[in-house]
């Protein structure tokens, strides 16, 4: 996983309230066997619209997302925050988040920060003509014209964010726990070990 | 929640949890170990390309197995030349490539969609010997908590718990809390695994298992075949419980023993004798009891689009107002609007066009012979346009022929087909037309589970038989007579 530290670049300006995950990422692109490429589907009925924000080239490559109240409601597809990153978004900003979106973003490494309505409102102003740099170490959002908004992070999951480790990484940290476990484990339950005898070659 | 002390009475859950723990972290959670992985082609893609990625191996290959099931058409996949039959939609084929592709790459043993020992993975898990008790067991699909069948802690985990198992053979978890099903009495006549567990989470309603994991105590359950256990286990999810699981015993092991998988020689014995140990002590204490009287339980079917929508095949299709919940009310109604049935009509009354038979909760031998046992020497009827019997694995197939069963289902007007999930999701090609309803002896009777407008009533391959044969839901207790 990327580590996330400070990102600067223009931010869209999508401002919409409770954006579910049907609206990030449609059911019709859930058959996939790639994390990679969902970018596509992304905000697929928004795009569908002339005109739209995602498709304006001024936005084109923005590392940040501006939206409303209650991002990510709806089901509790990984494929959401896949999806972002495809489109390459690293941070939303918003005034709050669905709990399990906030957890696949935090899980995919995409930055989430939330932010009373007027402050989100002022991005939104700056955001149509002026990049924003979101800042995770001094937990601050900034525009060029001395804003200066702070913002609250769970200091574990700015650990992780910041230093790229995902849960798997952390897990392996604790490998020589796991392989302690595993050599008592050989040893007291050496039936434990699953038989090779099975066959698994075509019969026909 | 921590775990009390090894002298103190504990319940099977907890006796199973504390053999896993690997260790426990200053928030409550504990590292768990996985004893046994299993793999199918839907939720696991994008868990390989994540180790892929991050250039991360299988920790334990060995404790993984990988098999496909939920999109491979049930239709023959070897043609007379003795080639593979490709299968069409690309996705369903892509998506089988990729476990053909890294299930090797990662050194995972795989079965391949045309061996005899290929299967539903919860049907394969337990048959292989692969499934033990005592162990704990993830697959990427709800339905898991099915291997509690055998004793074992089982449950579904997501396509980020699938990537976290694979490289590092451990979860991070809570425990859960701990609920009894004591269940009194004898089943009556007709009347079996399924209607017990379709019963049970009726009164327990979809939500009342959650947080919890359920033992399932009683006579009925020592009284039970591996393969009824499995089925009751299997639906765990149904009622929100993580898991559900039966204290292994005798028929446990009898059913175990020389499966493939499964230890041999002095390992089996010492194995036996730990599985011994696998119950709950005397004066444990579950956070949450309920009793059931097997005496209430009738063959029973379900009329709305949630398994907690359930009336005995005897009882008539009940009106919103009948429910003390207005938000139940409004869900029962938007239930009967997308059933197309009407408050007060006779369950035996409604007709079927379709009849599955199959899935991970009812496609074992024993089912497939409930379901002949009804068929045998009859026709289905006219209004039944499509009937499947879908194997749980080559295996069950392979057994089913030996007894001559396929005859049985063929000559009644039934198709006899290659194992997987088919009709269980509308994944594959197996589904119900929008609109039609069909008798399943699945486990879920989710809005469009079945196929975009499927309407499913769920229930026994006993009673999934009778429906084929009459055209209507049928209580089987009549057609005995
Ligand atoms: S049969 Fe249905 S519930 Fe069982 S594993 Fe397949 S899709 Fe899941």
């Amino acid at each position: 996983m990327k580590p996330v530290s400070s990102v600067e670049g223009r931010a869209i300006p999508f401002g919409a309230k409770n954006v579910d995950t049907d609206v990030i990422i449609p059911a019709a692109w859930l058959k996939t066997i790639s994390r990679e490429g969902l970018g596509k589907g992304a905000f697929e009925t928004v795009r569908a619209q002339d005109g739209n924000i995602f498709d304006n080239p001024d936005f084109a490559g923005a590392p940040i997302l501006i939206a409303g109240d209650n991002f990510g409601c709806g089901s509790s597809r990984e494929h959401a925050a896949w999806a972002l990153l495809d489109l390459g978004i690293t941070v939303v900003i918003a005034p709050s988040f669905s709990d399990i979106f906030a957890g696949n973003a935090f899980k995919n490494g995409i930055l989430t920060v939330a932010l009373p309505q007027e402050q989100i409102d002022r991005l939104m102003e700056v955001s149509e003509t002026d990049p924003v740099t979101v800042d995770l170490d001094t937990q601050t959002v900034t525009t060029p014209f001395q804003d200066r908004f702070t913002f609250e992070v769970d200091p574990f999951r700015k650990h992780c964010l910041s230093e790229g480790l995902d849960e798997v990484g952390l897990t392996l940290e604790r490998d020589s726990a796991i392989t302690d476990y595993e050599t008592r484990r050989a040893a007291n339950m050496p039936w434990l070990q699953p038989n090779t005898h099975i066959t698994t070659e075509r019969t026909a | 929640m921590t775990s009390r002390p090894d002298t103190s009475p504990q319940t099977l859950y907890e006796k199973i949890w504390n053999a896993h723990v690997v260790e426990t972290r200053d928030d409550g959670t504990s590292l768990i170990f996985i004893d046994r992985h299993l793999v199918h082609e839907v939720t696991s893609p994008q868990a390989f390309e994540a180790l892929r990625l991050a250039g991360r191996k299988v920790r334990r290959p060995d404790l993984t197995l990988a098999v496909p099931d939920h999109n491979l058409p049930t239709t023959p996949r070897i043609d007379a030349a003795g080639n593979k039959i490709p299968i069409t939609d690309p996705e369903s084929a892509a998506q089988l490539e990729a476990l053909e592709a890294n299930a090797p790459a990662f050194g995972i043993r795989y079965i391949d969609a045309t061996a005899a020992e290929q299967g539903i993975v919860h049907v394969v898990g337990p048959e292989q010997g692969f499934s033990l008790p005592g162990t704990t067991i993830v697959c990427g699909d709800s339905h898991t908590a099915a291997h509690g069948g055998v004793g074992a802690l089982a449950f579904g985990i997501g396509t980020s718990e699938v990537e976290h198992v694979l490289a590092t053979q451990t979860l991070l978890l809570k425990q859960s809390k701990s609920m009894e099903i004591a269940v009194t009495g004898a089943l009556g006549p007709g009347v079996t695994s399924k209607d017990l567990v379709l019963h049970i989470i009726g009164v327990l309603g979809t939500a009342g298992g959650t947080g919890h994991v359920i033992e399932y105590r009683g006579e009925v359950f020592e009284q039970m075949s591996v393969e009824s256990r499995l089925t009751v286990c299997n639906m765990s999810i149904e009622a929100g419980a993580r898991a559900g699981l039966i204290a292994p015993d005798e028929t446990t092991f009898a059913y175990l023993k020389n499966r493939p998988m499964a230890p041999q020689g002095s390992d089996w014995d010492k194995a036996v004798e730990y599985w011994r140990s696998l119950h709950t002590d005397p004066g444990a204490r579950f956070d949450t009891s309920v009793q059931i009287d097997a005496a209430d339980v009738q063959p029973t079917v379900t009329w709305g689009t949630s398994p907690e929508d359930v009336v005995p095949i005897g009882g008539k299709v009940p009106a919103p107002s009948s429910f003390t919940d207005p938000s139940k009310q409004d869900a029962a109604q938007k239930s009967l609007d997308y059933m197309g049935l009407t408050p007060g009509q006779k369950m035996t009354d409604v007709e079927v066009q379709n009849i599955f038979i199959g899935s991970c909760t009812n496609s074992r031998i024993e089912d497939l012979r409930a379901a002949a046992d009804v068929l045998r020497g009859k026709r289905k009827a006219d209004n039944v346009k499509w009937a499947i019997v879908v194997p749980g694995s080559g295996l069950v197939k392979q057994m089913a022929e030996e007894e001559g069963l396929d005859k049985v289902f063929i000559e009644a007007g039934l198709e006899w087909r290659e194992p997987g999930c088919s009709a269980c999701l509308g994944m594959n090609p197996d589904k119900v037309p929008s609109g039609e309803r069909c008798a399943s002896t699945s486990n879920r009777n989710f809005v469009g589970r079945q196929g975009p407008g499927s309407r499913t009533h769920l229930m026994s391959p006993a009673m999934a038989a009778a429906a084929a044969v009459t055209g209507r839901l049928t209580d089987i207790r009549e057609m005995a007579k």
